[in-house]
């Protein structure tokens, strides 16, 4: 209806309005059908894990989430330990991939002749067309490894002797553990984070710059004091995008976690589930019953944490985007 | 306040040790910067060097028209596998093509008001949703509840949900290039506006839309996470798409997971040949979208 009142200057409404020709009107009814599918599709995916999930809500209450004992031969389900794997891994593989991706966004848009930035650009965001279940065969196969024999080790033995940080470095090194399913997602997110940053450092008017250069200021420090605090912004809107990212993945992580311990220890050393590995590992177990109210409980969680991660990233972006944030121009 | 700042930057400069410090500090950040993208460049470099070298053995007739036999008896093949994959894309792109363009179109030729904004946020929403979930949904709905069993058909519309808003995002800009000239020259003509979206508007973006039905199929071919809880698997050939029925991706995880040495060779060989699709896509793709661009754009 709201339509109909806008004073709009394009063809189209005019034509609308007038309602010229019946085929207009069914053109448009099959848009909006269409459309309207979309919608229902979204609707119907959320109905469906809480009408699902809804007896192990009723069960366990909302200690279905801080809970942490998972013995489904008991039909106790707590959440907890794969809401901490899913966080852990996501914030290792934000703390690895952030600084060079960033880094990688401001070589593309303040050093690279113009000629190279495209390509380079392009083979960075091939990384991610690459399939997760690939990331999860290369991790498995080479990473792994050399986390268990070469990694792992010289961190137990350098920060692993610090006094507070040493917890995060202790017992044996596996190779299939939360640091090394955090390591591969930091390779996969890299890109995500690096193209959405190198917009938001592009989208920094060259006023910003231009203005620190004639004071007499070298190339870092216009990228450190007029450029990187002017897409400060965006630049975590890029990072929470990728933490979105982070926190779904599933094949990659659940061929490199371990999928073995259920408590929950301090060290990065320690096998473990993330919500996505843990539907991916245990759904065909989980047919019927209080189990499988568990499982879809476990997706209803995952849509609730990504939704609110991608609102929040997609504000942020949108908003330093489209002009300047608390910025003097 | 500037020229505060003007004369603090000048007095410092006049140091020369000073000077010669931000120097060395623009110079070191300048490297690790560079080393930044450098690292990014090497770790496709390396990864696709590994799945080369370690997949193209593995290549050989039986390997693409065979399919999965007992460990010891036969090699076997993949050949199931691609079958699959290529049946449940077909299922995906029957949901994903209208869906995501119908939407995509909606927004670019008649997008105003509150419909339109919840349209955008599904389509922003769907897009969101971890695959896993998708996978768990229809797991629920289809697998559990409607079919009672697992099956391709369950595996395709999963794919279906992923492909949705990856069409609807990028037809979206396609449609964006579109001049509104061209519209308006159609309607001027005395030309419907239904018929000018049919023969002027899709016509003119029609390499964009190609294009965005292609990538969000390549995403589509390589998800896994979903087809285990749908499709779970098959080691045979199967056409039917109400019983379960394997796919590339699926066929990777089960043989790398496997304690056998010759599945781990396949599980690499049918990775190369994910890789080289999805290469040839990305290259393909990259180079229409520029070509048309710099044609919208004039």
């Amino acid at each position: 209806m709201a339509t109909m009142e806008e004073t709009t200057s394009t063809a189209s409404s005019l034509l609308r309005r007038r309602g010229i020709n019946p085929g207009d009107r069914v053109f448009r009814g099959v848009m909006i059908a269409l459309s309207g599918l979309v919608i229902l599709i979204l609707v119907l995916l959320t109905y469906q894990l809480l009408h699902d999930s809804l007896p192990v809500w009723q069960a366990e209450g909302l200690s279905f989430i801080w809970s942490s004992t998972w013995d489904p031969p008991k039909d106790v389900y707590g959440a907890l330990p794969f809401v901490y794997g899913t966080l852990v891994t996501s914030l290792i593989a934000l703390i690895l991939a952030a600084p060079v991706a960033i880094g990688a966004a401001v070589f593309l848009v303040e050093y690279a002749p113009p000629q190279f930035a495209g390509p380079i650009a392009f083979m960075v965001e091939l990384l991610a067309a690459i399939p997760s279940v690939i990331f999860g065969l290369w991790g498995l196969y080479v990473m792994a490894p050399v986390m268990r024999s070469v990694v792992e080790p010289f961190l137990k033995n350098s920060a692993g002797k610090l006094p507070v940080v040493g917890g995060l470095f202790l017992g044996p090194s596996l190779g299939r553990d939360y640091l090394t399913a955090g390591t591969i997602l930091a390779i996969m997110i890299l890109p995500t984070v690096m193209a959405v940053s190198r917009e938001i450092v592009r989208s920094v008017p060259d006023t910003q710059r231009e203005g620190m250069l004639s004071l007499g200021a070298t190339r870092w420090e216009v990228i450190q004091n007029a450029v990187l605090p002017y897409a400060r912004t965006g630049i975590i809107g890029a990072i929470i995008l990728g933490l979105g990212r982070a926190l779904g993945e599933t094949m990659a992580v659940t061929m490199t976690i371990g999928n073995s311990s259920r408590q929950i220890s301090p060290s990065l050393f320690t096998p473990g589930y993330t919500l996505a590995s843990g539907i991916a590992n245990q759904f065909n177990e989980a047919g019927t019953g209080l189990y499988f109210g568990a499982i879809v409980g476990l997706a209803l969680t995952l849509l609730v944490i990504a939704f609110l991660t991608n609102l929040v990233a997609r504000i942020l972006v949108k908003r330093t985007a489209s002009g300047p944030v608390g910025a003097t121009v | 306040m500037a020229t505060i700042a003007a004369e603090g930057l000048l007095a410092k400069s006049n140091n020369r040790g000073n000077l010669r410090r931000r120097y060395f500090v623009d110079r070191l950040l300048g490297a690790l910067v560079t080393l930044a993208a450098a690292l990014g460049v090497a770790l496709l470099a390396i990864i696709i060097a590994y799945i080369v070298i370690k997949g193209l053995p593995a290549w050989n007739l039986e390997f693409f028209i065979g399919h999965t036999e007992p460990v010891g008896v036969a090699q076997g093949g993949v050949g199931q596998a691609i079958v699959g994959s290529l049946l449940m894309l077909a299922v995906a792109c029957v949901l994903g093509i209208p869906l995501g363009i119908g939407a995509a179109l909606y927004l670019s030729e008649y997008g105003r008001g509150a419909f339109a904004e919840v349209t955008q946020f599904a389509i922003e929403t769907i897009a969101g949703v971890p695959s896993i979930v998708a996978g768990a949904f229809i797991w629920a709905f289809l697998v559990k509840t409607i079919l009672g069993s697992y099956a391709g058909l369950a595996g395709g519309v999963a794919l279906g949900i992923i492909m949705i808003p990856i069409v609807a995002r990028t037809a979206q800009e396609v449609l964006r290039l579109v001049p509104d000239s061209l519209r308006e020259a159609s309607l001027a003509l005395g030309i419907p506006y239904w018929k000018t979206v049919i023969y002027i508007v899709l016509p003119t973006a029609r390499a964009g839309l190609v294009t965005a039905v292609v990538l969000a199929a390549a995403r589509a071919g390589g998800e896994s996470a979903p087809l285990l809880l749908t499709s779970l698997g098959n080691d045979f050939y199967n056409f039917d798409l109400l019983k379960p029925m394997s796919a590339l991706p699926l066929i990777i995880y089960k043989y790398a997971l496997s304690p056998y040495e010759e599945w781990h060779q396949q599980a690499w060989g049918a990775a190369l040949v994910l890789i080289v699709v999805i290469g040839i896509v990305s290259l393909v793709t990259r180079w229409s979208v520029n070509r048309s661009a710099r044609r919208l754009r004039g």
